[in-house]
């Protein structure tokens, strides 16, 4: 196995290079640029902005000058935020939407496992339909609707927790629950339908006619099995809620790099749109290896070779 | 409910300070539009930059609380009888945040900077009525040579191009603050970083946290420190609109720099006077493509014009967050001592303009029975959107049918600016200074950035023209007057509304006067318990 | 882990009968066929509601904007003399004590400068709260008369959005838009997902690593270019959106397919196919599709509801569905820019989204366990 994630990593290199160079070349096919926004610059002030940032360089040469200058740790400058270089900015905001992220992520998982095996265990029950409305209801309201009503009810109508901003723990909640809701959702639909079919399962039905406590056999043998397919969903889920969440942290205002995904896009601010992929990239490679390394140890019928 | 949102504003004015203490009543928590793109007054070119600029710095000009033009750092000056020669005498206690004397030279380095090509300034167009400032701006000649010098430490001079009787306005933009040459030359672009940044504002920077806040403390080097109530001011950017409106509810924020338009019905009803709406210094319009066959025809755009119930938009759509638009010059503007030409059809009722609108396209031979289809583009916005949509509404009853064309605003403009093909396209002018040149000027024929229609008519560049070599404001004005005249006759755009300003003004911050530029700087503001 | 029991393996021929028995075992489960009769429904009013709702759903009533629910018809009672006011302040003409009785205004107009023009009763009439105006001029005095009209019954019993159109009809053609988004797009994330996922899994090996990779590769890109760049060169289109929606969304279902059968393909009955010489073709269908099915159905009705919201986004940005026509993931966007001043702009799409998730899901669940192998 120890070879195994070895290959993949180094397999992430050829990855990680193919992901940047699409994504540079599929940014700069975009019409519009950094400087086109409602007020309309100046031919001459366009040729300054241009000549300032290396706009004016043929593509190919941009994208050798980016390439060489990343491979040396260097982002760039950002189009927009301009007294700032992209490493900087994401440096200042990925550890807050990662901590936001993480601990949704932890909430989503442990809370997903409980309510969806709870619902499981007691297929077709009070119990198994409350869950069921709860979880249907988490992934039919969006972040959108869910973010600005918790800010409603709890900051303006109750004044227990602040609207907005960041640096308090009590700052922290409110997003966390916005983020964690439709995560939480998925994650019991999923365990719970895998779960009954692994409370089936042979196995499972073995160990319990063996007479082992169901508390141990449902932990340690359906369980395990149903948790599959919550992980496979969850090593991508995790990259992008690690990456932050535009709505959130605009509802929540937020200095975390989520708004960048499509604030950047929309400002065709390259460079730092650039260092989201990359971001992203590595989450996406890293997450899906321990996804892949968590199937061989969870199932021991999974084998790589 | 106010003394519950002021102990929690207290609270969370700690919270967010995150140093119990530091903060007291007098921290002026201030929501801005968005984050600023950068606080180096010769690359900004945005709102929210302006206003913390504004704190930051002071110009030879500044505005008072009504948006009047008033002397900031130049106690007086003088113009010659050409027009063409301003002399600044500035004042002896001017100083930077260090101690250090504010100097006639600081002011020559600021402008030469700004003009650099390299230092890639987006608003450098704003003052290139100083003389050579365009061709320094193009890399064509040296900075040097700029109509910019110094006579003493104390006496500034600078020379125009040709006369510019709003010059003076001009000065009050953000580009017209001092940069500290010191700091710029040992930090470079670092100099806008807190702990480098010196400035000679009432303010100076002392926090800057990408998206979270921008701290700003008193700056007791300031000559007027003493006028100066608040301690401490935080600019908040708020990229939801929404969200600065429940902030200020739960009492987080003193105000807002900007509302939803579709919330201000239920606000005005909650919370009355400190709901702030006041006419704008800018224009939304539909710019018509001249070069399309249909719209060719200036007679179809009158007809256009006419169908378009703009007291609807600005009611309905826009919650009375706009004013309707007679003109494309907005009212209220400097310079323009008779005002904009009045047109008639905007005396007439609405169903009589409808009728007409109709009976001018049936001889066309546009009707219901026989419709057109036109295309409207526009930039993605819910607002937008809904004026589009009314828009098409009212256009149908004449048989012209809209299809619309949806894209992000970088697309959009770009597609404007490469003289892409379209029939309709939307787009707003906020005007950089008081005067009715700024917003004429875009539709001159060789005015390519701006000139989306491709209206191309000579005696409307004539009259252009001569307005700019007139010096006498009242005859200047007379000919802006008729080149506004021939532009609402061939309405290469059609004016849709004047803008507003927005904002929510908590009863406890004093000195917030509502004015057409929207400015509001925090020395003039103070807050009580 | 050598405890393992041991699978029995579902023989070959029962996939003739795999239909049959799931469809039998889901029609004795109550809460999928009540979720069918729901879905079905939902499709009808759909399909058939925009035709037979009473107004259009582009049909814009520039007096009745952002109005509230109601059973009762608009204007309502005291509606009637402000709307009438406002109409004819217009004519600029006096107007007396204005009556209202049986469905009927009666004014009394005068003008002190001129005779009255009986071209005025029309404005009453373009007015969407009043229609047959007539203006009767007293013969004695052409500067006096008596305008009468019939008052309108509008009925809007979800109220109207910003725009002043019917939310009811405006949900009626969503729930068209959505339902068929909601349906192409899954099915083409299902489709393109399960035999990706199947085959990547299945195979295994380097194949396997290359085509994981390239889903890494999808999953990094910049969505939002990824989106301006379909409008700009496909410009907008409903059958563009569902490729590009599914061309995104079947990553997930991919990785979550790959995953199940890295796990089966180990299994016996996997193992003696392959021993008998099945073609791997044959296995991946008959064995490995099918017993991945329970987390695929799932994982749709999970996917179903994130393609309809999607979609605001991608209208947001201009592909997809433009206006006139709407669909619930706008209207619903729409509500919560709206909610604090007309919250029955989020509710009642809110609400029909929900009516259709929750029928989804149990009729996912259903259909989950009818298909479930291992009770075969």
């Amino acid at each position: 196995m120890l070879s195994y994630a070895l290959r993949r990593l180094l397999s992430a290199i050829p990855t990680l290079f193919i992901i940047v160079t699409a994504a540079f070349f599929m940014m700069r096919i975009a019409p519009g640029g950094p400087f086109d926004q409602e007020r309309t610059l100046e031919a001459t002030v366009m040729a300054n902005l241009n000549a300032t940032f290396g706009l004016d360089k043929p593509l190919w040469q941009q994208y050798a000058i980016y390439l060489g200058n990343l491979f040396q740790g260097d982002m760039g400058p950002s189009f927009i935020y301009r007294d700032k270089r992209v490493h900087e900015i994401l440096a200042e905001g990925l550890p807050i939407s990662m901590q936001l992220g993480a601990t949704a992520l932890v909430l989503a998982l442990v809370l997903g496992c409980l309510l969806g095996s709870m619902a499981a265990l007691r297929q077709n029950t009070r119990t198994d339909f409350g869950v069921i409305a709860v979880a249907t209801f988490g992934i039919t309201v969006p972040n959108f609707v869910v973010a600005p009503v918790l800010s409603l009810v709890f900051a303006v109508m109750l004044s227990w927790l602040p609207a907005q901003g960041w640096g308090n723990w009590n700052q922290m909640l409110l997003p966390v629950i916005a983020l964690a809701l439709p995560q939480v959702a998925v994650v019991t639909r999923l365990i719970r339908g895998s779960m009954i079919e692994a409370l089936r399962s042979d196995h499972v039905r073995t160990a319990r006619a063996y007479g082992l406590p169901a508390r141990m056999v449902v932990v340690k043998h359906a369980l395990r099995a149903a948790i599959l397919p919550a992980i496979s969903y969850l090593g991508p889920a995790a990259a992008a809620l690690l990456t932050g969440s535009i709505v959130v942290e605009q509802v929540f205002n937020l200095p975390g790099i989520g708004r960048y995904f499509v604030q950047g896009a929309l400002n065709r601010d390259y460079t730092l749109v650039m260092g989201t992929v990359v971001i992203v990239a590595i989450f996406v490679v890293v997450f899906n290896l321990i996804v892949d390394l968590l199937y061989a140890v969870l199932d021991p019928r999974v084998r790589y070779d | 409910m106010f003394h519950r949102t002021m102990k929690s504003a207290l609270l969370s004015a700690t919270i967010v300070a995150g140093m119990a203490g530091a903060a007291s009543a007098a921290t002026y928590m201030r929501g801005n539009d968005g984050n600023p793109e950068t606080l180096d007054q010769h690359k900004t070119s945005t709102v929210a930059e302006a206003n913390i600029l504004r704190d930051l710095y002071e110009g030879l000009v500044v505005y008072t609380p009504s948006a009047e033009v008033a002397p900031g750092v130049a106690e007086e000056w003088e113009v010659s009888d050409d027009g063409l020669t301003y002399t600044f005498k500035l004042r002896e206690d001017a100083m930077w945040s260090n101690g250090d004397p504010v100097t006639a030279q600081d002011f020559v380095y600021s402008l030469q900077r700004i003009m650099k090509p390299e230092t890639g300034a987006k608003y450098a167009n704003i003052l290139y009525p100083i003389e050579n400032a365009e061709a320094v701006n193009k890399g064509e000649a040296e900075p040097e040579s700029m109509g910019v010098t110094a006579v003493d430490d104390k006496t500034l001079e600078i020379k125009l191009g040709q006369p510019t009787p709003f010059f003076i306005e001009l000065l009050t933009h953000q580009t017209g603050l001092p940069v500290h040459p010191a700091s710029v030359e040992e930090h470079g672009a670092d100099f806008v970083q807190p702990g480098k940044m010196v400035s000679n504002g009432a303010f100076v920077l002392d926090a800057n946290i990408l998206n979270d806040k921008i701290v700003l403390k008193k700056n007791e080097n300031f000559h007027g420190a003493d006028d100066v109530a608040l301690d401490m001011v935080n600019y908040l950017p708020f990229e939801d609109r929404a969200t600065c409106v429940r902030a200020w509810e739960a009492g987080e924020v003193h105000s807002c720099s900007d509302l939803p338009a579709e919330d201000i019905a239920r606000l005005k009803d909650e919370h009355g006077d400190a709901v702030r709406v006041a006419p704008y210094l800018g224009t939304y319009y539909y710019a018509l493509n001249h070069e399309d066959e249909f719209l060719a025809d200036p007679e179809v755009r009158q007809a256009l014009s006419m169908a378009i119930d703009r007291v609807f938009l600005a009611e309905e759509i826009f919650q009375g967050t706009m004013v309707p638009a007679e003109s494309f010059v907005p009212p209220g503007i400097g310079n323009y001592s008779g005002g904009s030409p009045e047109i008639e059809y905007f005396g007439m009722s609405m169903l009589d303009r409808e009728d007409k609108a109709a009976e001018i396209l049936e001889a066309k031979g546009v009707s219901p029975d026989s419709p057109v289809t036109i295309e409207l583009m526009y930039n993605t916005s819910e607002n937008h959107k809904n004026a589009a949509t009314a828009i098409a509404d009212m256009w149908s009853n004449l048989g012209v049918n809209v299809e619309f064309n949806v894209r992000d605003a970088s697309a959009h403009y770009a597609h404007l600016r490469d003289r892409g093909d379209f029939d309709v396209a939307r787009a707003g002018w906020i005007g950089d200074y008081s005067d009715p040149q700024n917003f004429l000027f875009m539709v001159e024929s060789d005015n390519d950035g701006f000139n989306y229609a491709r209206y191309d008519n000579a005696e409307y560049d004539q009259l252009m023209d001569e307005a700019a070599a007139e010096t006498d404001l009242e005859k200047r004005s007379e000919i802006l007057k008729k080149a506004e005249a021939l532009f609402m006759r061939d309405l290469p755009f059609i004016p849709l509304l004047y803008y507003s300003s927005r904002s929510l003004v908590s009863p406890n911050l004093s000195g917030w006067e509502d004015n057409i530029q929207n400015v509001h700087a925090s020395r003039y503001l103070s807050l009580s318990e | 882990m050598t405890d393992m029991p041991i699978d029995t393996a579902p023989r070959p021929d029962t996939s003739r009968s795999l239909w049959a028995t799931a469809m039998l075992r889901l029609k004795r489960n109550k809460a999928a066929m009540a979720s069918i009769v729901v879905l079905i429904v939902l499709a009808i009013a759909g399909a058939f509601g925009p035709l037979v709702a009473p107004h259009s759903y582009s049909e814009v009533y520039p007096e009745f904007v952002k109005v509230r629910p109601s059973l009762q018809p608009y204007p309502q009672a005291e509606q009637v003399i402000p709307a009438a006011e406002s109409a004819l302040r217009r004519a600029r003409v006096d107007l007396g004590g204005i009556e209202v009785e049986d469905g009927k205004v009666r004014i009394p107009v005068s003008s002190d400068s001129r005779d009255l023009d009986p071209r005025i009763s029309r404005y009453l009439d373009r007015s969407d709260v009043f229609s047959n105006a007539e203006l009767t001029i007293d013969a004695a005095d052409p500067k006096k008369g008596m305008m009468e009209a019939s008052v309108q019954e509008l009925y809007f019993i979800m109220g109207t959005d910003a725009n002043g159109r019917d939310l009811f009809s405006r949900i009626l053609i969503s729930l068209r838009i959505s339902l068929m988004i909601g349906a192409l797009a899954t099915a083409v994330a299902l489709v393109i997902g399960v035999a990706y996922g199947a085959t990547a899994g299945f195979v295994g090996g380097r194949i396997d690593n290359v085509m994981m990779r390239f889903v890494d590769v999808m999953y990094s890109l910049p969505f939002v270019f990824f989106v301006i760049l379909l409008v700009v060169f496909f410009g907008r289109n409903l059958v563009l959106m569902f490729l590009a929606v599914g061309a995104v969304e079947w990553l997930d279902m991919a990785r979550i397919t790959r995953g199940q059968t890295l796990s089966l393909r180990r299994r016996e009955f996997v193992q003696a196919a392959e021993a008998m010489g099945v073609s791997s073709g044959s296995i991946i269908k008959r064995h490995i599709i099918p017993n991945t099915a329970g987390t695929v159905i799932i994982y749709m009705t999970l996917l179903i509801p994130k393609v309809i919201l999607l979609e605001s986004f991608l209208s947001f940005l201009g592909l997809g569905v433009q206006e006139p026509l709407t669909s619930l993931g706008v209207l619903i966007s729409e509500g919560a820019k709206n909610m604090r001043n007309a919250p029955f702009m989020l509710f009642y799409p809110a609400a029909t989204m929900t009516v259709l998730l929750f029928a989804l899901n149990f009729l996912g669940d259903g259909l989950r366990d009818a298909l479930d192998p291992k009770d075969r």
